[in-house]
């Protein structure tokens, strides 16, 4: 039974989708809780799979699809399920924040896709298959399909929302097309040279017969990088980004916000370090090293500056996103394991505090009715519960102790210090302090700012009989998942030192 | 002709026709879907651009002399009908050996079987969001959308 983990957290939600769909019809008031269900228990299987990862026999689960052995000379014959620490991390990460986002849905999904509540569930839960086999896959071209049945079922979900969602989903399929059709070429340069899609064998083809500074290769690393970083919005290639996710239905927004691109930059991450090596992507004869990392310079900036810019809460929070993958491909590049595992820390604590500050926004959003900034006036009296969950994300976002965002952003500094690469550092800093004045500024209106149509000088017992504007706390089915995205943001800050020895020793095996 | 481009032709552009033209096709499908304000041109923009990389894996499979990649007359019941030539191949298979050389590489193909799929859904999806935006807009011209979106604009 568990040697079959990897595949079950696939099927799981497989067919957790097709029965929704067939619910659908007849009974749509267990869609929710048939993908509650079918996601409980796929974060459960990725739980334990983190679990068997880590014991001291198995360190890497290798799952060969319908029980294909190698051939005799050690070549893969099908496709291959490849499940170590760093796959399995994100794995968790994935279904654990699908599993939180549908009990944020409950009444969401309802109010916001009337008529299409069963088709939702069946297309969320069709991404989370697509997001973990883009993860656990360890075949070049079963990689391409699943990035494309992820990206079908975000277009779709996307345009589940407003008219203008329609057209944000527009621009997004014509972007996206684009990316994952130069991954595909990639792909096929690499097939040229090497016979095989298998990644290990890829490398093992390239290593035997010192194919490395061959032009196809060169080639082939250059389009499945500009694949990957339009697919995760790097700063240039990022403008299908902030419309789709502003506009999106907000129980999609939440979800896809803090795990598509996060997933993107983890294939980059494998596609570096697996597929193509340390000794190539690092080596001295090629300028993309220095290149990469001014371009996540300028990606950092950049996204800061744009986020301050904007008044809208939810158009800032896409912009922050595109500065913290700035981060990430940054952090990757640095050339040295701190950097790297900097990078992949930060891939889950972008992830959760990017949740937890969608949810915020997106309740506040809902009660306010107004996404302007001057929608947070007053509102820690008001929405005290909803406010702390935001604080705690907002927090991490800027990077104070104890939350993960201190973390990942201490260890990528002290990355970009050994590597000696100033200017990253520089813009790691400089995009803290602006999160900070984006951030205070919020606090400062939440806390002293005027609550519209009430009157200041209110004694407590009168304010406490007069429930005001009407503006109260939301359900438990939106708190809770609020409290579990900012509780898992302080967790992860806490169990840091753990889960960055993991992720380094994971690396280092790789990288000597 | 001036010699040094015949001599670019013959070397350059003859024997690597194929790729030629999934360049050029590709180069128009990226200018479609850059360009165009029409945003069914785009469409058929991404179409061409997703054709051109079908043509450029499938050349990849293609041997000189080589055939359909399917083993005809496997086992000995088809013995008697079969030629002399595949006399020879129902030989071989007995002893397991394929000569591949005389096959064109599966691989590519059945790889571009998957792809079309992908293309096709894809292009499936973007026209029901075109349709959509029709029906919400009344235009399909991108700049008259974006005029009517602007606030103050006509809507």
């Amino acid at each position: 039974m568990t040697e079959h983990f990897p595949i079950l957290i696939l099927l799981v939600p497989l067919f957790g989708a097709l029965i929704v769909v067939l619910l659908g019809r007849e009974r749509p008031e267990q869609c929710w809780v048939t993908s509650l269900v079918s996601l409980g228990i796929s974060s459960i299987i990725s739980l334990f799979t983190i679990i068997i990862v880590l014991s001291d026999k198995v360190q890497t689960i290798r799952y060969r699809m319908g029980g294909w052995e190698p051939e005799a000379n050690g070549y893969e014959v099908g496709i291959e399920l490849r499940v170590d620490i760093l796959a399995a991390l994100v794995v968790f990460a994935v279904t654990f924040v699908g599993f939180v986002n549908t009990i944020y849905s409950k009444t969401r999904a309802e109010a916001e896709v009337q008529g299409k509540v069963s088709f939702f569930y069946a297309l969320i839960q069709l991404l989370i298959v697509g997001l973990c086999g883009i993860v656990m896959t360890n075949d070049a071209f079963n990689l391409y399909v699943l990035i494309e049945i992820t990206s079908l079922t975000s277009y779709a979900l996307i345009a589940m929302g407003n008219r203008r969602a329609a057209l944000s989903s527009f621009n997004y399929v014509i972007m996206g097309t684009i990316g994952a059709s130069f991954y595909l070429l990639g792909v096929g340069y690499l097939y040229i040279k090497t016979g095989t899609l298998n990644i290990d064998d890829i490398r093992m083809v390239l290593g035997n017969n010192d194919l490395w500074e061959h032009q196809s290769i060169i080639v082939a690393f250059i389009f499945i990088m500009l694949g990957v970083w339009t697919k995760m919005a790097f700063f240039p290639l990022h403008g299908w980004l902030p419309n789709a996710y502003a506009y999106a239905p907000s129980m999609t927004g939440t979800f896809m916000a803090p795990l598509m691109t996060k997933v993107m930059v983890y294939v980059m991450i494998r596609v570096m370090v697996w597929l193509f090596g340390w000794d190539f992507v690092y080596s001295d004869q090629h300028v993309w090293r220095e290149l990469v990392i001014w371009m996540a310079v300028i990606a950092i900036v950049a996204g800061s500056l744009l986020a301050l810019a904007r008044t809208d809460i939810k158009k800032m929070l896409t912009y922050l996103i595109i500065a913290e993958v700035g981060y990430m491909v940054g952090g990757a590049w640095l050339g040295n394991v701190t950097g790297q595992a900097g990078a992949f820390y930060h891939i889950l604590s972008d992830a959760a505090m990017t949740f937890c500050l969608f949810i915020a926004a997106s309740i506040i959003v809902l009660r306010v009715g107004d996404s302007r900034v001057s929608a947070f006036d007053g509102l820690f009296r008001k929405m005290p519960l909803t406010m702390i969950g935001f604080t705690v994300g907002a927090l991490s976002m800027i990077g104070l102790p104890p939350t993960c965002g201190f973390f990942s952003k201490w260890y990528l500094i002290s990355g970009g210090m050994k590597a000696g690469q100033w200017e990253y550092v520089c813009a790691l800093i400089f995009s803290s302090l602006v999160n900070a004045i984006i951030f205070f500024r919020i606090f400062e209106r939440a806390y002293f700012g005027k609550i519209a149509g009430v009157k200041e000088d209110l004694s407590p017992s009168d304010s406490d009989a007069n429930p005001d504007t009407g503006i109260k706390e939301v359900p438990w089915s939106m708190l809770v998942p609020l409290f579990i995205a900012s509780g898992s943001v302080l967790l992860l800050g806490i169990m840091n030192r753990t889960l960055f020895e993991w992720i380094q020793t994971a690396l280092e095996v790789m990288n000597t | 002709m001036d010699p040094i481009i015949a001599n670019f032709i013959e070397e350059n552009i003859v024997p690597k026709f194929n790729y030629w033209i999934y360049v050029i096709l590709m180069m128009i499908g990226l200018y479609a879907m850059i360009t165009k304000n029409n945003l069914i041109k785009k469409l058929i923009g991404m179409a061409i651009f997703q054709t051109a990389i079908i043509l450029f894996y499938v050349s990849i499979g293609v041997k000189e002399a080589g055939g359909i990649p399917i083993i005809s007359h496997h086992g000995s019941e088809h013995h008697q009908e079969a030629g002399a030539h595949s006399e020879a191949g129902s030989e071989n298979l007995k002893h397991n050996i394929i000569d591949k050389d005389k096959y064109a590489n599966p691989l590519p193909h059945v790889l571009m079987l998957t792809a079309i799929v992908v293309g096709v859904s894809t292009l499936g999806l973007a026209l029901a969001i075109s349709q959509r935006i029709h029906k919400s807009f009344g235009t399909l011209e991108e700049d008259e959308i974006l005029n009517k979106l602007r606030p103050g604009g006509h809507d």
